[in-house]
């Protein structure tokens, strides 16, 4: 039994040990808004916070989860850059097919609340593990400012 | 309500272009199929007890919902936002008040109207072929709710006015809004005819409206079929053999089924699946399997054998396209003869969902739950596995993470594998397939590797007289159920679509083309912008050539060429002028050469220029600073999805122009993820400008033609940067030779 707090709450899986977190949230627990893209945490879909860091759960066991608190899309709103974010996502239409977007907040939300005012450069920098075969890159750097704009 | 609008007349209105345009020869559909919960906007409106569904597209509940039901897949291109905004537009309902929800399969109500009896997303139809659909299915529904208030109010339908999803009566001050009327609109007739707004009464139309699936897709709430979970819903990994061709021959699965959690193992046509209540462990059981595979009809060649096969068959002349005057004739004789080729890689689509598909048996037939995009093809083909009839084969048309055209399979095969899975275990439990990105990355349907070769001849003033262009590949066609259609006198239309109809005026002209589907078992696919990916490049950069050594300006050698076609014309001339071609590009700031390149298309009756910035540093690595791109595709519906669609083809395509690459050595894909088939990352993405034609045309897409253009031109601002032509795709490390 493996224990961890997710989005606020505690929660208890019996699921093995090296089960990657990402199939622990998504098919364990029913929260699907983490994406499964890669499974080398190459393309970033599966990202989640992890005592606040940005981690591929593609690649992160789940005994790596075991009494940390855990963030996902479902609970970044709790964040206040994540509510910021996802308002800058909406304000520009970020998205097309939208099935990396749940890894590319996650990303943003993270990079914001380490670097609030972040350069293109600290952009480029900290979303170059999160890819988007639609390419909405141009839209994803503008939501970044204005979500910054918008705490600061 | 068994209302239903005809539009007999709009399929002799929109003529055939040069893009996907399919009429289907498969068995209809037919027969009233039970409206199914879509994903729409997953979960943020519960439907309505009562409502007023005047016809198939819209549905306005008494809670004063209007709920617009879209016939094509929503995987990116913002077709749920530009459906909506078109029927929205005539029924004058509030932007705020609509939702959008995926219609079922039903090829009698939702057929694409430029594809005959067949329903489908494609060829960049969907606006185009909905256009005047969606807005009269909109104009009924106003016009209904219009006679039902003027027959509660007792006054006359044209005092009544509409906004906004308000109908109001000025004199005597009344007001409802749609959901107070729904249910007296319910039992009115239809209206024999209505009207049509004039476009100067738009209000959505052009206008910004912000997308409809926005909210779901930055909330983590939005349903793609990755995410279905139905009760006893068993997940499918599958091993399939290294080598297309390849069979099993037999299977020790003993190991499979002591992992713990699995729960079958069957072998089917396409490999060996195992079953358990979970992905991870489906996959654990995947690992353990020992097969032998069968590989004596496998394919063992590679790129690099097939590039010289086709090196040779360049040689020769192949089945004819288009041929204007005498072009061999001249080009025999020409004093100044140019010559070039160009070498295209197979390509994957490797759109981020990974392909995936759930199915379940039931006493009617069967459920599909999918990223659906080719309804017609898919209820034939799954039926045909399952003994069932096309219309007891019933879909669910949910969001798609990306297709890029691979969900739209002639052979259904990712369906067909799963209805496979399913009658293997007889039925049992539902199936959610699921292909790892290593499964999807090597699992074929890929755009064709091909071959082109072009010469041309140009006379004294530096004026091409003689063009011909031969293309060397496969058909995508060849062997599917659109063959009859697609293939004349031995071309494959979209093999050759983008060069056969060259827009240059030059006399002597001839494209023909050689297709080599015997010469391999790589199954290929369309995909985004089909022959464009590959003839825009060709013709492109080859003018380009021909422009320098006419020693003229690049766009001035284009727009003396272009005098018969103004929308090439009009695009290239905005894209110029906005990208300030007229003057010099500003030196690159910490040194390195720049550069400017130019190109111009026509895909999908879109027409699309784009002027590509370079800076090319010694060590040959370069950066795509700047693309400017101008698009003319007639009434802009939704402004900012057009720019967000010229943006991401811009993106889409720089990724494949860069290193996109499949290769076969062997008979094997020797790519695998991500880390060896690369993909742009936002560091590598340019600043885009789009500036959008202001037309009055018929609207034409946007989901694809804004990623031709982008390979030439910047291909031909690496030659003006640095004097080196490239002529094989991927651009890779070849300047840095």
């Amino acid at each position: 039994m493996t224990t961890f707090i997710l989005n606020g709450q505690r929660v208890d899986t019996d699921l093995s040990d090296d089960t990657p977190l990402l199939w622990v949230l998504r098919d364990g627990l029913d929260l699907t808004g983490t994406k499964f893209g890669c499974g080398m945490g190459l393309c970033g879909a599966c990202t989640v916070h992890l005592d606040g860091e940005p981690v591929r759960s593609c690649s992160t066991p789940l005994s790596a989860a075991a009494g940390k608190k855990i963030t996902t899309i479902e609970g970044v709103d709790a964040v206040r850059a994540g509510k910021a974010v996802q308002a800058a996502w909406q304000k520009f239409d970020v998205v097309q097919c939208g099935y990396c977007q749940s890894g590319q907040i996650m990303s943003a939300t993270a990079l914001l609340v380490a670097n609030p005012k972040p350069s293109d450069e600290e952009i480029d920098a900290a979303m170059g593990g999160n890819i988007c075969r639609c390419a909405t890159y141009v839209r994803i750097r503008a939501a970044i400012h204005e979500a910054s704009s918008a705490l600061a | 309500m068994k209302n239903r609008i005809e539009n007999v007349s709009r399929r002799d209105f929109f003529k055939a272009g040069a893009g996907l345009t399919l009429a289907l020869v498969l068995p209809a559909a037919r027969g009233a199929a039970a409206r199914v919960g879509g994903p729409g906007i997953a979960g943020a409106v519960p439907v309505a007890a009562a409502g007023f569904e005047p016809n198939a597209f819209v549905r306005i509940g008494t809670d004063n919902t209007v709920r617009v039901f879209a016939k094509h897949l929503e995987m990116g291109q913002g077709t749920y936002t530009g459906l909506a905004t078109l029927l929205a537009e005539e029924l004058d309902a509030g932007w705020e008040q609509v939702v959008v929800e995926g219609a079922p399969a039903d090829v009698a109500r939702y057929n694409n109207l430029l594809w005959g009896p067949a329903q489908g997303t494609g060829g960049s139809t969907a606006i185009a072929n909905s256009f005047e659909q969606m807005r009269h299915a909109g104009a009924v529904a106003r016009a209904m709710l219009v006679q039902a208030a003027a027959a509660r109010w007792k006054v006359a339908a044209d005092s009544i006015v509409v906004r906004a999803g308000v109908l109001s009566h000025a004199p005597s001050g009344r007001s409802a809004r749609f959901g107070e009327l729904a249910e007296a609109a319910s039992g009115l007739p239809m209206p024999a005819t209505v009207m049509l707004k004039d476009p100067k009464d738009f209000t959505l139309i052009g206008k910004h409206v912000p997308r409809k699936d926005s909210a779901a897709k930055t909330t983590g709430r939005a349903v793609f079929t990755q995410d279905v979970k139905l009760p006893g819903m068993l997940v499918a990994v599958v091993a399939h053999p290294p080598r297309f061709g390849a069979t099993v021959r037999g299977v020790d699965d003993k190991a499979a089924r002591a992992v713990a959690g699995v729960v079958d193992v069957v072998r089917i046509s396409s490999g060996v699946a195992v079953l358990a209540g979970d992905y991870w462990t489906a996959r654990k059981g995947r690992e353990a399997l020992r097969i032998e595979w069968n590989e004596s009809a496998a394919w063992r060649g590679s790129s690099v054998q097939l590039f010289e096969d086709y090196r040779k068959l360049a040689a020769t002349p192949g089945a004819i396209a288009r041929k204007d005057g005498d072009a061999e004739g001249v080009l025999g004789k020409a004093e100044k003869l140019i010559e070039a080729e160009f070498d295209f890689p197979y390509l994957a689509h490797a759109a981020m969902e990974p392909l995936n598909c759930v199915m379940k048996l039931d006493a009617n037939g069967c459920e599909v739950w999918n990223g659906e995009q080719f309804q017609t093809v898919d209820q034939a083909t799954v039926a045909a596995v399952l003994g069932l009839k096309p219309e007891q084969v019933k879909l669910n048309m949910l969001f798609a993470g990306g297709s890029f055209g691979r969900r739209a399979n002639p052979q259904s095969d990712y369906l067909v594998e799963t209805a496979h899975i399913v009658k293997a275990i007889g039925g049992r439990a539902p199936v959610k397939l699921v292909w790892s990105r290593e499964d999807d990355m090597r699992g074929g349907y890929y755009r064709p590797l091909y071959l082109h070769r072009l010469r041309a001849a140009l006379d004294a003033k530096g004026m091409p007289m003689a063009w011909s262009q031969r293309i060397v590949g496969q058909s995508i066609v060849l062997g599917s159920p659109f063959e009859s259609m697609m293939i004349k006198d031995g071309v494959d239309a979209t093999t050759v679509e983008g060069a056969a109809n060259l827009p240059y005026a030059i006399p002597n002209l001839m494209v023909d083309s050689h297709t080599t589907n015997a010469l391999t078992k790589v199954p290929v696919q369309w995909w985004r912008s089909v022959g464009s990916t590959h003839t825009a490049f060709a013709t492109e950069v080859f003018l380009d050539e021909l422009a320098l050594a006419a020693g003229e300006d690049p766009v001035s050698y284009r727009l003396k060429l272009l005098g018969a076609h103004p929308r090439h014309a009009g695009v290239l001339r905005l894209a110029a002028d906005k990208a300030g071609w007229s003057r010099p590009l500003a030196d690159a700031s910490k040194g390195g050469r720049r550069g400017r390149g130019v190109a111009v298309h026509e895909s999908f009756n879109s027409f699309v220029a784009q002027v590509v910035e370079v800076t090319v540093a010694a060590d040959g690595n370069f950066k795509v600073d700047r693309v400017v791109c101008a698009v003319d595709c007639g009434i802009a519906v939704n402004p900012d999805v057009i720019r967000a669609q010229m943006e991401g083809g811009i993106g889409f395509a720089l990724a494949a122009a860069l290193s996109g690459e499949i290769t076969l050595k062997d008979g094997q894909v020797e790519q695998s993820n991500f880390h060896d088939y690369t993909v742009l990352r936002i560091n590598e993405m340019p600043v885009v400008e789009v500036h959008i034609m202001p037309s009055a045309a018929k609207p034409s897409g946007v989901g694809e033609p804004g990623v031709p253009p982008l390979a030439p031109a910047l291909v031909n601002a690496l030659h003006a940067a640095t004097g080196k032509r490239i002529r094989k795709l991927p651009i890779g490390e070849q300047l840095k030779a």
